[in-house]
């Protein structure tokens, strides 16, 4: 069963239809009024008369969306549908990460934050939707896209080095069968340096503390120099000092016109660190600037709403014999 | 040594069948897959017999293929099932192996029942016959086994110096390397491929037992020793050839020393290599346990001194009388060894005196302990920590006044900056039990 079978509406409005590529001008302007996820338009207007509220059975794209193919969006995730065993654990999402911004992803446990990058990054199969980056795939853009992932994804106590790490973020430049070489390993001390690690740069990687075992990880995506980063839980328990750095650092990365999309768990947070914020649970509550997007009721809708029939939906695709419910 | 040529190619196929399975050894156990050979070495037995069958000999290629396939096919099913079944890692292998063992079994006992499978063989390999089985190439008469392994050391080398970053990277962290654009999965399956061709040309000469612990052993002793994968494969290679020389003089030199007729080559070198893993356990300088019983001692005695030195300035304070040397052992909460290397070397740092003294009515010895200036000043630190403490917790960490002692008696050993400790309690001059914070 396709993804699009679950959605009875997934026919492109004529309004959609109409829409053209944006403008330069346009694009940075679309990038911040964009908010919520029912609003595609790029009418600024749109939002006076749906301020916030929330259309789920409207909550994907058109096919039409104008930056799945924009060079100028880092990431344009498209209808995207992803499922662990068949059962749905995100349903048509639908996202533009704009240049030089700063993007929480929220939600509660289990509502396919992580998954989210990971389905972005092609680490898991995708059921529906398609990703794009700079308006074109992964592969041709593998060096500009550095991923953190969450800090028990990896072994400690494997016999590699804080230098060797970071050393890893560069592979994707070295290539197959390419030595790592000096110059290589200096770019790897200088971004150890970046996070304040530079003493710690032969220490084995069980020898530091969870703070800096996360900030080896983060100076590992600085080494790769890349555009787009997707960090999963990096404030994830982190001493303040660290967390400080981080995020210090990912606003030197937007001040040199880079973004981050960053899976985020404290909610208190978000409006100091991010400008937008992605509200997450299996569908796509609500996206856009923190000042619309983030707000109580989505939030409330995030964390405490509950789609009993697409809970339903779920389980009985889980259950693959079964036919689903909605047929 | 005894060295002829047949006890020396004998060594030399054991130390190439070592080193051979502990370079993809390594990588096994550092991804925590270390059983995986285990599984190999059991699942190629239908593979071993398909090969038998199609070619209609023994120890022809067909069979040597036929194991490689099932070995390869074994990590595949292992993780397709692992990947599309709920079904874990160590799981879908104990699934996955027995199967093909089991199929492995009944091929023979239907359609080969002419193969002459000896249970031992399998298990301890043929090694003292392995020299006798030879090959002429290039005018030159070497054992089969020697070259087998030679050519698959060379290939295993060779595969972990070119492709050493792309192992690293899949093995510590997989999803990353999918980004940048390596492949895992080929990673992988390349891993397993090395280890089911290593294991079935290692297998016929040293056996099951000697195979599984040549791809575990080294490996996890030279983790005991090594903070580098570099030198840990380098080092995993060396312990497994020194493990096969060690083996082999035991197995026959000391057996004979002993007058003993000499034991099985392969089970006296896993034997070895278990040995100098114990060794690496027992003394290795970082994660040893001599290192940490040392580390142990060390601190216990210090507590002891500390906890003496507390002892002794608070009876000062309470001007009680000076404390007896036994009395003082008894308040000190520790072994009586722990105890007596305190004390000494609380008087080797002449922080305390001991005053000789007699009790003349039970003629039994009293000697007094005497505070000297060094240890009342460490003392007094002690106290000063002891009583901020407290004070912390009960003012930060909100703990009840008369919960605080046990705690703060544990965390006033703890070294830390005291201005620290001090300005975080908020400067107190009186402790939660109103006593004066020195």
């Amino acid at each position: 069963m396709s993804s699009t079978d679950l959605h009875e509406s997934s026919k492109p409005s004529p309004q959609d239809a109409q829409q053209t590529r944006p403008s330069k001008d346009q694009l940075t302007h679309q990038a911040h009024t964009q908010a919520t996820s029912n609003s595609h338009s790029h009418n600024s207007h749109s939002h006076n008369s749906h301020p916030n509220t929330i259309h789920p059975t409207n909550s994907h794209a058109s096919s039409h969306d104008p930056s799945s193919h924009d060079p100028r969006f880092p990431l344009a995730v498209h209808d995207l549908t992803v499922a662990y065993h068949r059962k749905p654990v995100l349903w048509n999402v639908d996202l533009d990460i704009a240049p030089a911004t700063l993007t929480a992803v929220v939600g509660p446990n289990g509502a396919g934050k992580s998954t989210l990058l990971k389905a972005a990054l092609g680490l898991l199969p995708i059921a529906g939707g398609f990703v794009r980056f700079w308006g074109t795939d992964l592969k041709s853009q593998r060096n500009r896209v550095a991923y953190v992932p969450q800090r028990e994804s990896v072994d400690w106590d494997f016999p590699v080095t804080a230098l060797d790490v970071v050393t890893m973020g560069l592979y994707g430049r070295i290539g197959w069968l390419m030595p790592v070489r000096k110059k290589h390993r200096d770019l790897a001390r200088h971004a150890l340096d970046r996070v304040g690690l530079a003493d710690f740069a032969s220490r084995q990687i069980r020898q530091l503390s969870g703070g800096q075992q996360q900030r080896v990880f983060l100076a590992r995506a600085l080494a790769q120099e890349a555009d787009l980063y997707l960090m999963d839980e990096p404030f994830a328990a982190v001493d303040a000092a660290t967390e400080e750095a981080i995020v210090s650092l990912l606003r030197d990365l937007r001040a040199h016109g880079k973004s981050a999309v960053v899976v985020h768990h404290d909610l208190e947070t978000v409006p100091d660190y991010f400008d937008h914020a992605i509200l997450l649970n299996h569908r796509l509550i609500a996206y856009g600037p923190v000042d619309r997007a983030f707000t109580h009721e989505n939030l409330r809708t995030t964390y405490g709403g509950r789609l009993t029939l697409l809970e339903t939906a779920a389980e009985s695709l889980a259950s693959s014999s079964k036919p689903s419910p909605q047929r | 040594m005894t060295l002829n040529t047949d006890t020396i190619w004998m060594l030399v196929i054991g130390m190439l069948a070592a080193v051979a399975c502990a370079i993809p050894g390594s990588l096994l156990v550092m991804r925590r897959l270390s059983l995986l050979g285990d599984a190999i070495s059991h699942a190629v037995l239908p593979g071993l017999v398909a090969g038998f069958l199609l070619s209609g000999s023994r120890s022809g290629e067909m069979m040597f293929l036929g194991a490689v396939v099932a070995g390869v096919l074994t990590a595949f099913l292992t993780e397709t099932l692992r990947r599309s079944a709920r079904v874990d890692e160590d799981a879908s292998l104990g699934i996955v192996f027995t199967s093909l063992f089991a199929i492995g079994l009944i091929l023979i006992v239907n359609f080969a029942d002419r193969v002459d499978l000896d249970p031992s063989c399998v298990l301890y390999g043929m090694l003292e016959t392995a020299p006798l089985r030879t090959i002429t190439i290039l005018d030159l008469e070497i054992p089969r086994a020697a070259l087998w392994l030679a050519i698959c050391l060379i290939v295993n080398a060779v595969i972990i110096i070119l492709l050493f970053k792309e192992l690293r990277i899949t093995s510590f962290d997989p999803q990353l390397a999918d980004v940048q654009g390596y492949s895992s999965r080929a990673m992988h399956y390349l891993l397993t491929t090395m280890t089911a061709v290593t294991t079935v040309a290692a297998f016929e000469s040293v056996g099951s037992i000697l195979v599984v612990a040549m791809l575990v052993v080294p490996a996890a002793a030279a983790h005991l020793l090594c903070d580098r994968l570099g030198p840990l494969v380098f080092l995993a290679s060396l312990l497994a050839a020194m493990s096969a020389i060690l083996g082999q003089w035991f197995a026959i030199d000391v057996m004979r020393l002993l007058g003993q007729p000499s034991v099985n080559i392969a089970g006296s070198t896993a034997t070895a290599t278990g040995f100098i893993f114990l060794i690496a356990l027992i003394a290795s300088p970082r994660h040893g346990l001599l290192t940490r019983l040392w580390y142990r001692l060390r601190l216990a005695v210090r507590i002891a001194r500390e906890d003496a030195l507390g002892e002794l300035i608070r009876a000062e304070e309470s001007h009680a009388p000076a404390f007896t040397r036994h009395a003082l052992f008894a308040r000190v909460d520790a072994s009586s060894l722990i105890r007596s290397i305190a004390m000494r070397s609380l008087i080797a740092r002449s922080e305390i005196q001991i005053q000789p003294a007699v009790e003349p009515s039970t003629n039994r010895s009293s000697d007094r302990v005497i505070l000297l200036e060094n240890g009342r000043r460490r003392a007094v630190e002690l106290l000063r920590s002891h009583r901020l403490w407290e004070t912390y917790l009960t003012d930060r960490a909100q703990l009840a006044a008369d919960h605080t002692h046990d705690s703060a008696h544990r965390l006033e050993h703890v070294h830390i900056d005291p201005q620290t400790l001090a300005s975080e309690a908020g400067h107190p001059t009186r402790d939660p039990h109103d006593k004066p914070i020195p």
